[in-house]
Parts: structure tokens; sequence; C-alpha cells
């Protein structure tokens, strides 16, 4: 097992250093949007004097090196910087304190991870199972149908497969909330209620890419020698298939999960934005809109930790699905 | 007293190319309880295909066309999937050829081993598991009662062969195909599984069809022999009658292989310069010791054979003459000069005196370069010909090697057999004129017939070019029809060399030794004389040491 915790460990390390570059691309390209936050929010009044003062109360007149360290400084000791848009309410109007970036974004954040926790927990084992069965009754119907049906729904643009759902699943059939306005102190079963139409949205965009590959990395060994070996001892198809090839097959698979879990947590805006979701994905176009250059970048780094994180959990659980690195000589 | 399984007129059709063509035509085959029966054939003639059929399994793309399987009154042929499934693994069980490739590597063995019994119902798995222990304790496995509880990644080839025999023990079936278990083993190794198959197979009376291309292997095994050709029946016969009067040509022909053996050369002056000469050589895989302190001299015209089971090291003194494995000691000379280490230093002159052969023609030739294009390749880096000269020089080599220039000029790789493309292997080796050639294998992965031709090919080149070989090799009939020298190799060391004919004579090294028993003879008792000769315990020993 020495082997395979000093991989994990390496694999850690690494993801630590590529979130560091992502940081330095974040900053950089953030701060190559055009136009800034004092301009914008001045419109019509942005005279030089006003400009260059909001700027400085800001620090954006510092250069960039210094800032950046400034804000890597913050990250590391949990401070993620103030929202620019925050900062302007509380000097015209004199609000109650600073309200950080972290205070923002974090309800925005665990409301995201709730919606795609719903989504995982509906769209892998279904995914997973269609597969299994698409690869036991391979080219029959059940398979074309499944085939058919997955692509069909990745195919259509997100926004598209929601308005189907509301109309029948909230219009014609009023089953479900057609909006999904979650707020604070909602019990579990409302929120989940809530956010059900989101989240079958959601799996029919990312079902048809795990069963698509969980059925052709099961194929892909049905033609090995133990395979045939399983056949040849009597074993019934679906036993082969679950036993014997499904076991092998998971490293692929495990991958594939991971970039559609990754996707759940950074790729939803248009399905946040259909159901009014208080996803933090419309916090993040929001800040985009109004240069709230704090809250870009906080948003950009969860998403890319979030990517790294996930990619990184799939390569620790396609190695332990592996018995030669588990089980060494 | 009923027969056991019953073939009636049996035809099979493989799908290729849009259409279906005949695979086995029309082949008869009987067996009676606790017989066993030998089938042999080159690589082609369907023998797998048959055996599979015998247990009403076909492959994908495979059909049964017409003709009768049936097993003890069951037509197999028409049976349900069920019923079929049901009769798989309990009472007709199946050994492949490659045990590494055939257990699941994702679960432990003695899971697999189980698996059949408790999915049948035929015993609990706490009593398949002890049944299982009390098996690879039969079949002389190392800790037998720990063996089956590690992945199969952490056993030796070998020890998974006699494992998934064990296996296929599992339910006591009635019938057992064997398909060419040995073929992917080391001479003393097979000579272990061999044993323990025998064995068992005795022991528990069990019928077998034992497929195989090795007609010694199969003398041993078998009391019935069919020889198959393309689908065809040759002849059937009891193996003593088979081995002493066989009837039909093809038979004979078979059988002749063996007797291919060259005239000796002789003697080397003394005082010649070597074309090759390795001298101390130690080369490690990053701080794997593979070799130490290996030195041999290959003179002209001359073949030396390094034989030696896998792992011995044998490949890896090639990779440190060619220089792609630069050697952490000692040096390598050509004509008397030392040879850069590395290959990235030598010149062109140094680089096209030593060539090679490989072991698999298959992949060793691009897929998607016609063969003119593969030949003219090196003729023109080595020797900078063009045009019509160069085609002239591809054209020669190719009636070097018996291949019709226009024929086969601008085929592919795929269209050409295992035997053709090794000898595109040996043109593309000719074309640098070197004075030397590495041959890795080159005739392991071929039938018997094909390998001879191959043979002979090499010799009739010798001759006439004045070449040097060294001839890679685990298969001791190959060296003794080839070589003139033979090196030793075990654990990376030389144990023994000499000439052939004082290698072959007695007495040996204990290694040397050990190898030569170990090549299977003609003779149907030569397993069992063998086995009295060394006594029992100590084959165990043997396995247990080479572990």
């Amino acid at each position: 097992m020495g082997n395979v915790s000093s991989i994990i460990f390496q694999r850690l390390l690494l993801g630590l250093v590529t979130l560091l570059i992502v940081s330095i691309v974040i900053f950089v390209a953030v701060n190559l949007l055009p136009g800034d936050f004092a301009e914008l929010i001045l419109g019509q009044g942005a005279t030089p004097e006003a400009v260059s003062t909001i700027r400085r109360d800001l620090g954006l007149d510092q250069p960039l090196i210094v800032r950046y360290m400034q804000w890597l400084g913050g990250i590391a000791t949990g401070d993620l910087g103030t929202s620019f848009a925050q900062l302007n309410f509380k000097t015209n109007l004199g609000g109650a304190g600073d309200v950080g970036v972290i205070d923002q974004i974090l309800p925005r954040l665990s409301n995201t991870m709730f919606l795609a926790l719903v989504t995982a927990a509906i769209a892998v084992p279904l995914a997973v199972t269609l597969g299994v069965l698409a690869a036991l009754f391979r080219n029959t119907v059940f398979d074309r149908v499944a085939n058919v049906a997955t692509l069909s729904s990745i195919s259509s643009p997100e926004f598209f497969m929601a308005y189907v759902l509301i109309l029948f699943l909230a219009v014609l059939n009023p089953i479900l909330p057609s909006l999904s306005n979650i707020f604070e102190g909602m019990s579990f079963t409302e929120r989940l209620e809530k956010s059900m139409l989101p989240a079958l949205t959601l799996t029919l965009v990312v079902t048809a890419h795990m069963m698509r590959m969980t059925r052709a990395a099961i194929i892909n060994l049905l033609a090995s020698p133990y395979i045939e070996m399983a056949r040849l001892k009597g074993m019934s198809p679906m036993r082969v298939i679950v036993k014997h090839a499904l076991p092998n097959a998971l490293a692929p698979i495990i991958n594939v999960i991971a970039l559609n879990l990754a996707y759940l947590v950074t790729g939803v805006v248009v399905v946040e934005v259909v159901f009014v979701y208080p996803g933090i994905g419309q916090l993040f176009v929001d800040s985009v809109k109004i240069r709230d250059i704090p809250v870009v970048q906080a948003c950009c780094l969860i998403f890319a930790a979030a990517y790294i994180l996930l990619n990184l959990t799939a390569d620790i659980l396609s190695i332990l699905s592996n018995p030669r690195l588990r089980h060494p000589k | 007293m009923s027969e056991l399984l019953e073939i009636r007129n049996l035809r099979l059709e493989g799908r290729s190319d849009e259409q279906w063509n005949p695979i086995i035509n029309g082949v008869d085959l009987t067996l009676k309880k606790g017989e066993v029966l030998g089938l042999i054939g080159e690589s082609g003639a369907g023998k797998s295909t048959l055996g599979l059929a015998a247990m009403g399994f076909t492959r994908d793309g495979v059909r049964i066309s017409s003709g009768t399987v049936e097993f003890d009154g069951i037509d197999l042929v028409n049976a349900s999937a069920a019923v079929k499934r049901g009769l798989l693994g309990k009472r007709i069980a199946y050994v492949a050829q490659s045990a590494a490739a055939s257990f699941n590597p994702a679960h432990k063995i003695i899971d697999q081993h189980v698996e059949a019994p408790v999915q049948h119902g035929v015993e609990s798995r706490a009593a398949s598991i002890k049944d299982g222990i009390a098996l690879y304790e039969r079949l002389r496995l190392p800790n037998p009662g720990e063996i089956g509880f590690r992945y199969p990644h952490q056993v030796s080839g070998g020890q998974l062969q006699r494992a998934m025999t064990a296996m296929a023990m599992s339910c006591r079936p009635d019938l057992i195909i064997f398909d060419e278990p040995t073929t992917a083993l080391d001479v003393t190794t097979q000579i272990e599984v061999l044993a323990s198959v025998r064995d068992i197979v005795e022991q528990f009376d069990t019928a077998a069809i034992y497929i195989t291309h090795d007609l010694a292997v199969v003398a041993q095994m078998a009391d019935t022999i069919k020889v198959l050709l393309k689908g065809d029946e040759v002849e059937t016969a009891e193996t003593r009658e088979m081995l002493s009067s066989p009837k039909e040509d093809y038979t004979k022909s078979l059988w002749a292989v063996r007797s291919f053996e060259r005239p000796t050369k002789p003697a080397v002056n003394t005082g010649a310069t070597p074309v090759v000469s390795i001298r101390n050589v130690d080369a490690a895989y990053g701080t794997v010791p593979v070799l130490h302190d290996v030195s041999f001299d290959i003179h002209e015209g001359r073949t030396v054979a390094v034989v030696g089971e896998s792992g011995s090291g044998k490949s890896t003194t090639a990779r440190c003459i060619t220089g792609l494995l630069p050697p952490k000691k000692g040096e390598v000379l050509f004509d008397g000069e030392v040879l850069p280490a590395n290959y990235k230093q030598r010149n062109k002159h140094q680089l096209r005196q030593a060539q090679m052969i490989y072991q698999m023609a298959d992949t060793a030739l691009n897929p998607r370069m016609a063969i003119g294009q593969i030949i003219s390749r090196p003729v023109q880096f080595y020797t900078g010909l063009t045009g019509k000269g160069l085609r002239r020089r591809v054209d020669q080599l190719l009636d070097q090697i018996e291949l019709e220039p226009d024929q086969y000029y601008n085929r592919l790789p795929s269209e050409l057999s295992g035997g053709q493309k090794q000898r595109i292997g040996i043109a593309r080796a000719l074309a640098a004129e070197p004075k030397f050639i590495i041959c890795d294998e080159v005739t392991s992965a071929l039938d018997q017939l094909v390998a001879e031709g191959i043979l002979r090919l090499l010799a009739k080149l010798q001759d006439s070019l004045k070449l040097s070989y060294m001839f890679i090799t685990h298969d001791l009939a190959t060296v003794r029809a080839i070589s003139d020298e033979v090196v030793v190799m075990k654990e990376g060391r030389v144990v023994e060399q000499g000439e052939k004919r004082a290698m072959f004579t007695p007495p040996h090294h204990a290694y040397t030794d050990l190898l030569l028993s170990s090549v299977p003879e003609m003779d149907p008792d030569w397993l069992t004389n063998l086995l009295n000769e060394r006594g029992v315990d100590n084959i165990g020993d043997a396995a247990v040491g080479k572990m």
C-alpha cells in the first residue's frame, strides 16, 4: 500500500501546483478584461478624479504583481477579499460592516453543491445501470432506444430541455414547482422538491456521456479471454457483465463521471437562470457584468479547484480500482 | 457403453469480408469416458474452433452450419442457452492457452475457482475453497493453502496454468478441453504443468480433448491423436500407432520437421578475430541488475544460439550489442574494435554491421507501408541507392528471401502469411548488407513447417553471404537444428558455453541438463520415464526453486 499512498501524495502535490498556475492565469485574464469597476460604477459622471479616487480606494492603482501577491496571501489565510459592489454600498449608504467575498459566495456555493449532489444521486446510478443494460442487450431495440434518447437529450440546448420539463411537469401536470427559489431555513424535503426540476434537467444533460462510456468500456472488454472464460464456466450474461467486465471497466467510467460532476458544479448557469435557482453560476455572471473582480476571481478559483479535486479523486479511484496497484507483487 | 461426446459431420463457418467461409469441413469425433484425445495441427487448422464447438460454444462471428454435437445424449447444437450454461463449467470445463489472460485480473484466484461450483449449486463456498486448496496441493502448487488468496498478477505463469487446471476441475467435470495449455511456457515449466494435468485427468477419470501444435507434447498426453489440416481431418489413430507409422504425407511431413539439422562446420581457427565479442558485460534496467559478467564471441559465418528461460537476459544481451541499452560495465567489440556503448554515438558503418530480426513479424513491420517501401528504406539509408538501382536491389533482396518481387513489391504486410512476414523481416535486415544479424526468437511464433522453412533460408543465406548469427531462442530443437555454438544463460549469467556437439553430449552443467532433459520427445513414455528418473519430489523442488 505504500506504493499507492505515495502516488496519492504525488497527485495531491501536483494538484496544488496546478491550482497555483491556474490562479495566475485567472488573475491575469480577469485584469485583462476591458473597462473597470470604477468607470462602470460612475457611469456618466466618470471624471478622471473620481475614477482615480475609487481606484486608489480599491487598490487598483497598485502594480499587477503586488495585487496578485496580496490576493494570494489573502487566499492562503482564507480571506478572498471584499466585493467591490458591497464596498460601494457601505461607503454610500453607511451600511453595516464589510461583506467579504466568502460570505457572499458560501451560501450560493452550498446551493450549487446541493443541486449537484441531488443530480449526481439521480444521474450516476441511472447512467451506469443504463450503460450496463445497454452492454448486456447490445444491438437490440433497448440499446438503440437508450442511445437515441440520451443522445437527443444531450444534443438539445439545456434551456430547451428545461422548458420541455417545465411544460410537462409543472404546467400540464403540476407536479413540481417551476421556480426554484431556495432560501435559508427551508426544510430538506422542501429544498429537494424545489430543486427537483433543475436536477432532472441536468440529469438529462449528463446521463448520455456517462452511459455511453459505461457501455463502451464494458463492450471493449467482452472480447478478452477472461470474459470468454467466464462464459465457458456457464455464468449468466448478467453475471459476466456485472461481475467480470464491470470491475475492469471502472477506470474510464470513473473519469467520465468526474468530468460530469465537475460540469455540474461549474457549468450550470443556464439552468440556474431558467429556474431562478440562486446558485454560484448566477452570482458569477452578475459579477462579471459589473466587473466585481474579487468575486469573479474567487468564483474562477472555486471552479478550478472543483475541476482539479474531482479529477484528482477520479485518478485516485481508478488507481485503486486496479488490483495490480492495490496489491503489488 | 454409450459415448460421452459424439461429433458427427460437423461444419463451422466464420464470417469475414462480408461472407461466411468454412473453418471446419465435416469432422467426426468420438470420445469415451476417461479418454484423452489429442487434436493437432498448424495455426488456422481450426483446432480451437473445434474444441470450443465440442462445448457447444462458438466465438462471435463463427457459426455451426451443419452436423451434430452430442454430449452424454444432449444435443449441444440445438440446446437452449440456459441448458448449455447448466453444462458449462459443471460437466464440461475449459483450460485456456494463456492463464494470465484468462483469469480475471480484478478477482482473487480462489474467488474465480469457487464461482462455478457455487453458481451451479454443486457445493457451498466453504466446501469449494477447501476442495480448491486440496487440488492446489495435488497439482504441486507452492503454499497451496495461501496461493489461491492472491490476485492472478501475483502468481507466475506456470502456477497460474495449474491453478486454471484446478479451476476446471472444481466441479469434477466429465470432459475438459485443454486449448494449448503449455504453449506459452518455458520447457522446464511445461513439464510441471504436463505432469500435473496428466495426473489429475487420470485421478478423476476425466475425458479430455488436448489441443496443441506440438507433437511431442501430445504424445505424452493423449490416448488417440487426430490430425487436422485447414479444417479437414487428415487422420486419426491410437497414439503409438500414429507415432510409429503415420499414413498420410502431411502427417509424415509434421514428423519430419524435427529431423532438420545442419552439418557441423569446421572449428574456428585459433587466433581469428571474432566478428562480435561481448566482454564482461553487466547491464541493468534502472537499478535492477539484469546481466552479470556476460562474455562470449561470435565468429564469421557461424551461428551462436543463446538459450535460456524467459527472464534469463537473452534479449537484454542483444540490446547491449545493438547499443539500445548501454552496458553498465564491460564492452562490445566488432571486428576487434570497441563499439561506442550507446547506438547514438555509433556511425553509419558501425550501425549497418549489426541488424536485427524480431520475434513478432506482425508488429515489427509497419502495417501501412508496402513491402517494397519497407525494404527500400534501409537500402536507401545505408547504400544511398535511388531510382532504378534501388528497385533492382529490392528485387534482388526479395529474390534472396524466395518471394517473387513483382508479386510482393506492392503488397501490405496484412496480405502476407506469418512466415512470409518473417521473410520480409529478414530482407529488411539484409538490406543493410550486415556481417552480423541478431535473430530474436524468430521462429517462436510460427508453425513447425513454416519455422523450418525460415531456418533453412537463414542457413542458406549464411552460407552465401558469410553471415554471423546470434540466435536467441528458448526452443532447444531449433538450437539443435541451426547452431554451431551454444551459450546457456540463467538469471543474467552465462552458465555454460561451447560447441554444439559438446553441449548436447554429457556431462552438462546441471542447469543445461535440466533444460535439455525437459524438451519433450516423441516417445509416448518419455514423460513417465523422466518423472521416474527425476523422482516426483524433484519436480516439485524444481518448481519451487524456479518461482
